[in-house]
């Protein structure tokens, strides 16, 4: 992107902020400016600790040390009052959290104006609020319905919502929390345009990511967190996917390559499945996994992935529709039933569904074969026997614990999903389901559930894969299909497919008329 | 402002010590009540020791009021360990002694090597199925266990008094609302000549070692931990949750039944509707002193029934209400809840100087 306007005032510093959690240093003296009318990209791996910096920024936490500088609009910087939001709205800062902050039964006028007039205020005083609005969306090309409930928005005009917030309030300086997280590809680069429209109008705008390609293609400046320190603080022109890559993770990355290969006969076969209530609902879903196979489920958060996968998993009665494993047909499945028949699932939230915290290692290891007689006799747990096998799961998977007996919950998240990889893939499992394998993961770790789905795809499972993440999806899968309200659109080789065409897809176009 | 911090483990040795440290801060708290009713706190703390302690049968008196407290203790202590909220133990212990009375009183004949154990097993049944219907409710309908559990108390205590006016009033008891007295055959060997200390206690600590086993060492008590520390984990993971539930719903009811088997087969001989002086609800207090460990149910159940053993004795003494007893349990449990928190998270006072700076 084109380079930074250097001149330009400062519109905010952070000078040597820390911040401890217990033993856990979030932040470590990070230091960082911008300037009005810049765009900078915060990169790093979950856990570097960007919310965390931004959190103190907006005043949600107060650091250890450091403080916050604003320009208040006179040319000096002033200190933030540290660990009140209020103090960072007067300043002129807008935050949009990851999770939006709208009242879903309100009006996006309502939900804008929420905060900033008194309770009593009658609707006519709320004209040159509306006219500022209108003006606002002119010049920023933020077009949403003032009168619409937030419920009827869109994903992308919830987020637009959210914006049109902070602008509202004067905001010079913008900060947005993964900002793309929910939206499609195009919703993404629509919201970009838009970001530098407001940065080109003077804004100040800090967007948090652990993307590279948006990073690149959006960003005057970048900064790299690892490990809560500032790493690098480099003009994105100096920069390459790559070389962001590394100063992320620390190290130089090694790819898993997908190798071709010839898929084999028809393995778990979905007919007609209806299930599920509301928007998660699945309608009319059809899917052959062939063995030997990765098949992708690409679409936005919240189409039907959820309802998808309970069933799959056996945690989701089916309305209508039929399954079949091998030719055979399944019913009354429940999560034991799917287990025993050789299916593999591996959790969306792998803390709340895939482990019992308190719980030891060698236990959340057993736990899906907890009644099997290498587990048990006569009711008895055979010890001896859960430990001899966790340990040597532990070693096989690398799952980093002080001990087998430690309580799962103190393991970091790649551990965790270890864990499930572990007791899941060890039974050689005919069918995989892994919903999010690698959502919140470092590259380290997400690099290892890559490689343990490309070699259960590879001893001849069927392998599906439900994500958010195009890269990831195209990366690994054989054959992708996208996930849009509900219905499952018709799985393509993914060599047949591009980025454009799956965001139209997940957007609710169907393939004929991207073509 | 108050910050907390997570703490890693604790060593036993500091948890013990904290404990300690709680059950000594809760004496200090009652005292303050107890030197306003114009005692002298030492004189009273001597008396309630004196009480408890003093003499062998205070001693047995102790063990004795311990006895259902161990049992109703540990049948909140496993429905809890599973996140099944039993606050019926109290009707529980009323329907165990109820079935007890049911088949002990001549229903049948035979020796005590057949009575004994068809007594025992008739009030751990009954207390079972009365918990069978909450936890049913609950798993089926969703229904909240907190309240059917508790309103059965009440249901299960008026059903007690029209039995005991009606079919189960003994005809040589005076018009009294009692039941029939138990048979001497079907009634629990006191342990010591002269002393009310019954066959409960032994039943008693051996319920707990077997919970504490089957908790520890088999699939049901896997289960049951799985189940409550995670459900959603042990569902997705194929354990039979909904049979778990049951199950522990089953166990729980039996435990607290027992409790009232030895009240009336071990102790009182015969039923009346003040059987039991809330020992369901004191089970509770009991179980949460304990941190849900079975075996710490046996120490947790010693020291309340201590409190109230030496609290009876004191009040007897100085004319004072035994109601402190109730207070110095409830500031027992207050402490030691307290005392968790410090255990789990470390406190800091921070932030306050830093923002006043930045206000001027």
């Amino acid at each position: 992107m084109t380079a930074p306007v250097q001149e330009a005032a400062l519109a905010l510093r952070l000078d040597g902020i820390t911040k401890r959690f217990g033993a856990l240093t979030a932040n470590g003296d990070v230091s960082l400016d911008l300037r009005s009318g810049e765009i900078l990209a915060l990169l790093g791996e979950n856990g570097a600790g960007k919310t965390t910096l931004m959190n103190i920024l907006f005043g949600h936490y107060v650091a250890d040390e450091g403080q916050v500088l604003v320009n208040s609009g006179n040319g000096s910087l002033t200190e933030l009052e540290p660990g009140s939001p209020h103090a960072a709205l007067e300043a002129g800062i807008g935050m949009v959290h990851q999770h939006f902050t709208l009242a879903e039964n309100l009006s996006a006028l309502d939900n804008i104006l929420l905060g900033t007039q008194s309770l009593a205020t009658l609707s006519t005083a709320r004209a040159p609020a509306r006219a500022k609005l209108e003006d606002l969306m002119a010049r920023s090309g933020l077009t949403v319905s003032l009168d619409a409930r937030i419920s009827q928005l869109s994903v992308g005009e919830k987020q637009r919502v959210e914006i049109l917030k902070a602008l509202y309030r004067d905001a010079r300086v913008l900060v947005l929390d993964e900002p793309t997280a929910v939206l499609t590809p195009q919703e993404s680069e629509t919201l970009f345009a838009t970001l530098k429209t407001l940065a080109d109008d003077g804004l100040g705008i800090i967007f948090i990511s652990h993307k590279l390609a948006e990073v690149i293609a959006s960003s005057h400046r970048v900064a790299v967190l690892r490990g809560g320190c500032k790493v690098a603080d480099l003009p994105t022109a100096s920069c390459d996917q790559r070389k962001l890559a590394e100063l992320m993770v620390g190290h130089e990355i090694v790819e898993t390559i997908r190798t071709e290969k010839e898929a084999g006969r028809s393995l778990f076969v979905l007919k007609r499945i209806f299930a599920g209530q509301g928007r998660d609902a699945l309608q009319d879903v059809d899917l052959d996994l062939k063995s030997g196979e990765i098949l992708g489920i690409a679409g936005v958060s919240g189409n039907g992935q959820t309802t998808f996968a309970k069933v799959i998993s056996g945690l989701e009665p089916i309305v209508s529709g039929e399954m079949l494993l091998e030719d055979q047909p399944l019913t009354h499945v429940d999560a034991r039933k799917m287990i025993d028949i050789g299916l593999a699932r591996i959790p969306e939230d792998r803390h709340h569904d895939g482990i019992v915290g308190a719980m030891s290692v060698s236990e959340n290891l057993a736990i899906e074969s907890i009644r099997k007689p290498e587990n048990q006799s006569f009711g008895l747990l055979r010890f001896a026997a859960i430990r001899e096998r966790a340990r040597s799961l532990i070693k096989a998977y690398d799952i980093r614990c002080q001990s087998e007996d430690s309580p799962a919950r103190l393991l970091s998240g790649g551990n965790i999903q270890k864990i499930v990889l572990a007791r899941t893939l060890e039974t050689m499992p005919k069918v995989v389901l892994a919903a999010q394998p690698s959502r919140g993961l470092d590259v380290g770790a997400t690099s290892d559930v890559h490689k343990r789905l490309l070699a259960a795809r590879d001893r001849g499972a069927g392998v599906i894969l439900i994500s958010e993440d195009l890269d990831e999806l195209m990366r690994l899968s054989d054959r992708i299909a996208v996930i849009h309200r509900g219905k499952l659109s018709e799985a393509n080789p993914t060599e047949m497919l591009d980025r454009s065409t799956l965001g139209l897809r997940m957007a609710g176009h169907d393939g004929e008329e991207a073509a | 402002m108050i910050r907390f911090e997570p703490r890693g483990p604790v060593p036993v040795s500091r948890v013990l010590s904290v404990l300690v440290a709680a059950a000594v801060a809760a004496l200090l708290l009652a005292a303050i009540p107890m030197a306003f009713a114009g005692l002298s706190v030492f004189g009273a703390y001597g008396l309630m020791v004196k009480g408890a302690f003093g003499s062998m049968f205070a001693f047995t008196e102790m063990l004795t009021r311990a006895t259902p407290l161990i049992l109703t203790g540990l049948a909140a202590a496993v429905a809890f360990r599973a996140k099944l909220w039993n606050i019926g133990a109290e009707g529980q212990l009323y329907a165990g002694a109820m079935a007890a009375v049911a088949v002990g009183t001549g229903a049948f004949g035979g020796p005590s090597l057949f009575l004994i154990p068809l007594v025992i097993l008739a009030g751990a049944l009954a207390g079972g199925l009365v918990m069978l219907g909450p936890t049913l409710l609950k798993t089926r309908l969703g229904v909240d266990e907190v309240v059917t559990t508790l309103l059965l108390n009440f249901i299960i205590l008026l059903f007690v008094q029209m039995m005991l006016e009606g079919p189960m009033k003994d005809p040589m008891g005076m018009g009294w609302p009692q039941s029939e007295p138990i048979l001497d055959e079907a009634a629990l060997p006191k342990l010591m000549a002269r002393m009310r200390i019954h066959w409960g206690l032994i039943i008693a600590l051996v319920a707990s070692l077997g919970v504490y086993f089957m908790l520890k060492r088999t699939v049901w008590g896997f289960e049951i931990r799985a189940v409550g520390e995670n459900a959603a984990a042990a569902r997705h993971s194929g354990i039979p949750v909904t049979a778990t539930f049951v199950r522990v719903g089953l166990i729980s009811g039996a435990l607290a039944g027992l409790a009232g088997v030895g009240e009336v087969a071990g102790l009182k001989g015969y039923l009346t509707a003040d059987l039991s002086p809330g020992f369901g609800y004191s089970g509770i207090v009991v179980a949460m002193l304990a941190g849900l460990s079975p075996v710490g149910v046996i120490i947790a159940a010693l020291f309340i029934a201590s409190i109230f053993v030496g609290a009876d004795s004191m009040s007897r003494a100085t004319g004072v209400s035994n109601y402190l007893a109730d207070l110095m349990v409830a500031m027992s449990l207050l402490c030691v809840l307290v005392a968790g928190l410090f255990l789990r998270f470390k406190i800091r006072l921070v932030g306050a100087p830093a923002a006043k700076e930045t206000a001027k």
